[in-house]
């Protein structure tokens, strides 16, 4: 059998830790060339890429922090010069700040929408601009908050919200250029992320656990999987989709 | 790269032709022993076993029509003294009647769903009941139409959207039980019945592509490959969901 993303260059925005490690590690596995997009975190981006190096594969690692225009612009230069071409973007680089009404702030606002939204839109731009004939692939990390907000989730789920709409807007603009953009929505998943919002461990995951009817949380590469099946040729008939991954939690 | 049904038993409902067909191929070539059901083509279901096995493949044709209780309690006591165990069941057998609410009898009201939601539920709960000990995967084949409905469908999006609540609703129950159940929505498809109905060359099929931003319409294989990821561990972590394989149509 060959391997499903065999030669294809992929770009996973915030992918030095977390979900979007474990989609550049099952990526490079299934044969892709992988871009390995960090903000600030250097040193996990490039365990990261020794990671799929030590495993036979290709990788390299380009700061940019997506609300930056300036920033995704050489992010995908970047990739250009080292791989000549991208076939899959994840928009995976995202905030999530559990605030209350009372407590938000414009900063805290402002923040979770450059990166979160404005940052998705700027890089399936670019990621557009550099597609080529033979089409391509986005996919936008979503969550089931998108759907079902939980309080405190406000203005992240809010951008998340309107990521999934930016999905389906997409899947009709860019379909006739055969390039498809999906939505994966992840449950709780145990990442560095969850671990250092104090998630893990304690009353608040025994009840998130409670909601799931698969009955744990997630882990990523639970949903790497489902985006290496989006990225492959095996999902080449799915666009404009919001897949939730969450073991049944709604 | 491992097949990733291997050795797995799977019973497909109304595959002797169409999506039905096509999925029974795809999941004998992942490794899997298919049980190919059919109401009334004896000659089409051992045509397609005689293929499988040709590829290598192992399938067994059962003749079973879904509307009848005593016919689906036949089926899967088949194919367990046939194959010894049930890992998937693909509920795809359905009645697609075109006719506008004047048209509509008792007749046909009662037939459409007798074999797609009644059908679907007798023949769910029978492979649950035989997914004993390391769960499984059931697929509910629905279709566009039980969200985006075309004047002319009543009955049939009726037993679909149906359809599409059962799976959330069993995603709930059977979670716990580690076996997962999801919802494919295909859209126009081109099969058999297709054909028969008049559908393709027709300004529906006209209508049907300029809807669809990937621009043409499905072959039973799009649908299959999806399926197969469903059906498979890549699918792990997704249940109770509808992903609608309909190249970006609504």
């Amino acid at each position: 059998m060959t391997l499903k993303l065999k030669d294809k260059v992929a770009v996973v925005t915030g992918a030095s830790k977390g979900i979007g490690a474990g989609i550049a590690k099952a990526y490079a596995s299934a044969g892709a060339k992988v871009v390995v997009n960090y903000a600030k975190d250097k040193d996990r981006a490039e365990k990261v890429v020794d990671h799929i190096i030590d495993l036979g594969g290709k990788a390299i690692a380009v700061q940019a922090d997506v609300s930056k225009p300036a920033d995704v612009e050489r992010l995908f230069k970047e990739a250009i010069t080292a791989f000549d071409k991208v076939d899959i973007l994840v928009n995976n680089a995202g905030i999530y700040d559990v605030v209350m009404l009372e407590a938000l702030t414009i900063e805290v606002l402002q923040a979770n929408i450059n990166t979160n939204l404005i940052g998705t839109i700027l890089c399936a731009q670019k990621a557009v601009e550099v597609m080529g004939t033979d089409g391509g692939n986005i996919i936008n990390i979503s969550s089931t908050v998108s759907v079902n907000p939980m309080p405190g989730t406000l203005i992240y789920a809010a951008t998340k919200a309107a990521i999934d709409n930016i999905t389906k807007v997409l899947a009709k603009e860019l379909g006739t250029k055969k390039i498809r953009v999906n939505t994966i929505s992840p449950g709780i998943t145990e990442t560095e992320g969850s671990h250092e919002q104090g998630f893990m461990g304690g009353e608040w995951e025994a009840q998130l656990v409670e909601q799931v009817p698969l009955g744990r949380i997630g882990q990523p590469d639970d949903i790497a999987k489902v985006a290496v099946f989006l990225a492959s040729d095996d999902a080449g008939w799915v666009t404009g989709e919001r897949i939730q991954v969450a073991g049944g939690q709604i | 790269m491992n097949l990733l049904l291997k050795d797995k038993v799977a019973v497909i409902t109304g595959s002797s032709q169409g999506i039905g067909a096509g999925i029974a191929k795809a999941f004998a070539s992942q490794g899997a022993r298919v049980v190919i059901n059919y109401r009334s083509n004896h000659r089409k279901a051992d045509q397609l076993v005689d293929e499988i096995i040709e590829h290598g493949g192992k399938a067994i044709a059962i003749r079973a029509d879904i509307s009848e209780p005593s016919d689906i309690a036949q089926l899967f006591e088949t194919t367990i003294e046939v194959f010894g165990r049930l890992d998937i069941l693909v509920n795809n057998t359905g009645i697609l009647e075109f006719e506008v609410l004047d048209a509509i009898t008792p007749e046909n009201l009662q037939a459409q769903i007798d074999t797609n939601l009644i059908g679907t539920i007798l023949c769910t709960q029978k492979a649950a009941a035989l997914m004993i000990k390391e769960g499984g995967s059931i697929i509910n084949i629905s279709a566009t139409t039980s969200i985006n409905p075309l004047p002319g469908t009543l009955v049939f999006s009726a037993t679909k959207a149906a359809i599409d609540n059962i799976t959330k609703v069993l995603s709930k129950e059977l979670g716990p039980r580690n076996i997962r159940i999801n919802t494919i929505a295909p859209g126009m498809t081109e099969t058999e019945g297709s054909h028969e109905k008049g559908m393709m060359g027709s300004v529906f099929e006209q209508q049907n592509i300029s809807l669809t931003p990937l621009g043409r319409i499905a072959q039973p294989e799009d649908i299959a490959k999806v399926a197969v990821f469903l059906a498979s561990d890549d699918a792990a972590w997704v249940t109770g969901e509808r992903i609608q394989v309909s190249g970006g149509q609504l």
